[in-house]
């Protein structure tokens, strides 16, 4: 449904002397197939939203090729608008308007009659659950009610593709698992799903496949299990913050302590994520006491030992070095 | 045809939104109103030196003077709202649908035109009490005029905006821009009182050749060269402008 090579773009920045380049989008390849959700994982400034707006015919590539439902992107721009929705990170709705006045005029911007667009609208507002506050000032609604909104108005069409850029970025526990039931109905119509966030969870559960991305590039990609089983065995979290040291600065105790862990056999690779040591073992059953050992005999006593199976952000921080949680 | 059609269904979406925003509007009818109420009682004694004997004849001078003004300055800050409308992704969720670009750009010049055309009737019935008289064709044909000097302000607004991309340069830029051409267009100052170097500057403002063309049709002399001068130079430059700014516009917009 959507197969993009070599996607690449990068925006002048400054003026004069300061003028310089920042290369957002450094060559990306993906595909989708039909009725996939497929996310896009990556920390700010990763070049999410720059990737789907280059696909929503809002920005043009600087170089690469795309095409969407069978449409050449470069070529056939106006096209391509046809198949697809975009719901932008920002969201795109005035203050003083209602949700009915948006969806009706979002439908005749897509060349709907007037009836028809009002049907539509009708149709969104029951099926976005947007009956209570449809008539309500937009400046009124909650974060929830108005994400709710900015999806509805971009599948108002019925798009065969739709983007969602950062759906659930700054809503509460409950929206975003109200969110993601709209993503999957979505899906269930027979619409394919391609959307960006920078929360674990969400692509871990919500989505069929993924793409990290991080600065620019795509490093890793694939279903999330498929992903975290790559990370093989167990992972063992070690707080080395509150520890306990009885010889040497306290403030050396995490250098020491890695570089010591890690020359052991049992440990595959570690990590140190701010004050924790991440080491990639086996099992874990084994290996704490003997990490535990390890450490004793250096007079460090970690302040909590932490067994678990590898995370997404595991992932992340074994292909770029860096976590994804702050 | 497609043209006509998105920039109507973007200029009733704005107007709506303007109707549905009590300040705006209270501002927009109060703001008309507040200049009549103060000016009036120093009109007569200024407007002497044009030659006006009564309070009519000021008006006739005055009124299209501030229909000038008004219009100017109400499109020089147009840009705002298209800043605010870019920022908030309102723009771009208009442009990922097929809708017209130009439709986009046209549908909220018109509602300023709008705007500033009610305004002006507004003004012209405050003014009626006080003794302006006007033939009405003429009248019809100076809001004609006054429109089209309102597409111009408005796309020469939005120019500068989207060429600078900021509000605190858009505003500088406006401000140095619009005072001196409304102080050279002779809006509230008559420029038979400036010194001649002044007024030969003021030749190659266009703006004081709307004021000029007005002023004519409000003296009934609608034969008067300068009526169709005005108007033409109105109508060349606001297209000129336009195609400028739909060009700047449609350029990525980011
Ligand atoms: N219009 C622009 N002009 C200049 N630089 C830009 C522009 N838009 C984005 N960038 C830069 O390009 C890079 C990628 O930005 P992008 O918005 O695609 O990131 P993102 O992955 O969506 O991040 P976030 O999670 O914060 O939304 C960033 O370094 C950003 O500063
Ligand atoms: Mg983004």
């Amino acid at each position: 449904m959507i197969e993009a090579t070599g996607l690449r773009k990068s925006y002048r920045v400054g003026r004069g002397r300061k003028a310089g380049t920042v290369e957002a989008v450094r060559g990306v390849d993906f595909a989708v197939e039909r009725g996939e959700i497929v996310g896009f994982l990556g920390p700010n400034g990763a070049g999410k939203s720059t990737t789907m707006r280059m696909l929503a015919t809002l920005i043009r590539p600087d170089g690469g090729r795309a095409t969407i439902a069978g449409v050449d992107l470069l070529r056939a721009p106006a096209q391509v608008r046809r198949q697809i929705g975009f719901v932008a990170q920002a969201s795109g709705t005035y203050d003083d308007s209602t949700a009915r006045r948006d969806l009706v005029l979002q439908a005749r911007l897509y060349g709907f009659g007037k009836a028809e667009a009002q049907r539509r609208a009708e149709a969104a507002i029951g099926a976005f659950q947007l009956d209570d506050f449809a008539d309500r000032r937009i400046r009124t609604y909650s974060g929830g009610q108005r994400r709710r909104l900015d999806v509805a108005l971009g599948v108002i069409h019925s798009p065969q593709v739709i983007f969602l850029d950062e759906p659930t970025a700054g809503l509460d526990p409950p929206s975003r698992v109200r969110m993601w039931q709209e993503v999957r109905r979505l899906r269930a119509e027979g619409m394919t799903i391609f959307l960006t966030t920078h929360y674990l969870d969400e692509a871990d559960t919500l989505c069929d496949r993924l793409s990290i991305i991080d600065g620019g590039r795509i490093v890793a990609e694939g279903t999330p299990s498929d992903l975290k089983r790559e990370i093989s065995g167990d992972v063992v979290a070690i707080d080395l913050t509150r520890a306990d040291v009885t010889d040497g600065p306290a403030d050396a105790d995490l250098p020491i302590a890695a570089k010591l862990l890690a020359e052991q056999p049992y440990v595959h690779s570690s990590e140190a994520v701010d004050g924790t040591l991440r080491l990639y073992v086996d099992s874990a059953a084994t290996a704490i006491p003997q990490i535990m050992r390890t450490l004793l005999t250096r007079g460090v006593e970690p302040g909590a030992i932490e067994a678990r199976r590898p995370s997404l952000d595991d992932v992340f921080l074994a292909k770029t070095g860096r976590s994804l949680q702050e | 045809m497609k043209l006509v059609r998105d920039t109507w269904l973007i200029f009733q979406q704005e107007v709506g939104l303007m109707v549905r925003n009590p300040v705006m509007v209270a501002f927009s009818l109060a703001q008309p109103v507040t200049y009549l109420i103060l000016f009036a009682p120093f009109l007569k004694v200024v407007m002497v030196d044009r030659g006006a004997s009564s309070y009519a004849d000021a008006y006739r001078i005055y009124v299209p003077g501030l229909f000038v003004a008004m219009g100017l300055f109400g499109g020089l800050f147009a840009g705002y709202g298209l800043l605010s409308a870019l920022r908030a992704g309102i723009i771009d969720r208009c442009r990922v649908t097929p809708v017209s670009r130009t439709g986009l750009l046209l549908g909220r010049a018109l509602m300023h035109v709008c705007l500033n055309v009610v305004q002006a009737v507004i003004i012209t019935v405050v003014a009626l009490p006080f003794g302006l008289r006007v033939h009405l064709g003429n009248l019809l044909i100076s809001y004609a005029l006054l429109s089209v000097m309102v597409l111009l302000s408005t796309s020469i607004s939005y120019d500068i905006a989207l060429l600078v991309r900021n509000e605190n340069s858009l505003g500088v830029l406006v401000n140095t821009v619009g005072q001196p051409i409304s102080l050279l267009a002779g809006v509230l100052i008559p420029l038979v009182l400036a010194p001649l170097w002044i007024q030969q500057v003021a030749v190659w403002n266009p703006f004081s050749w709307a004021t000029n063309g007005m002023r004519a049709l409000f003296n009934g002399q609608i034969t008067e060269p300068v009526v169709w001068q005005g108007a033409l130079i109105m109508i060349v430059l606001a297209a000129v402008s336009l195609v400028w700014s739909s060009h700047l516009f449609n350029r990525e917009v980011s």
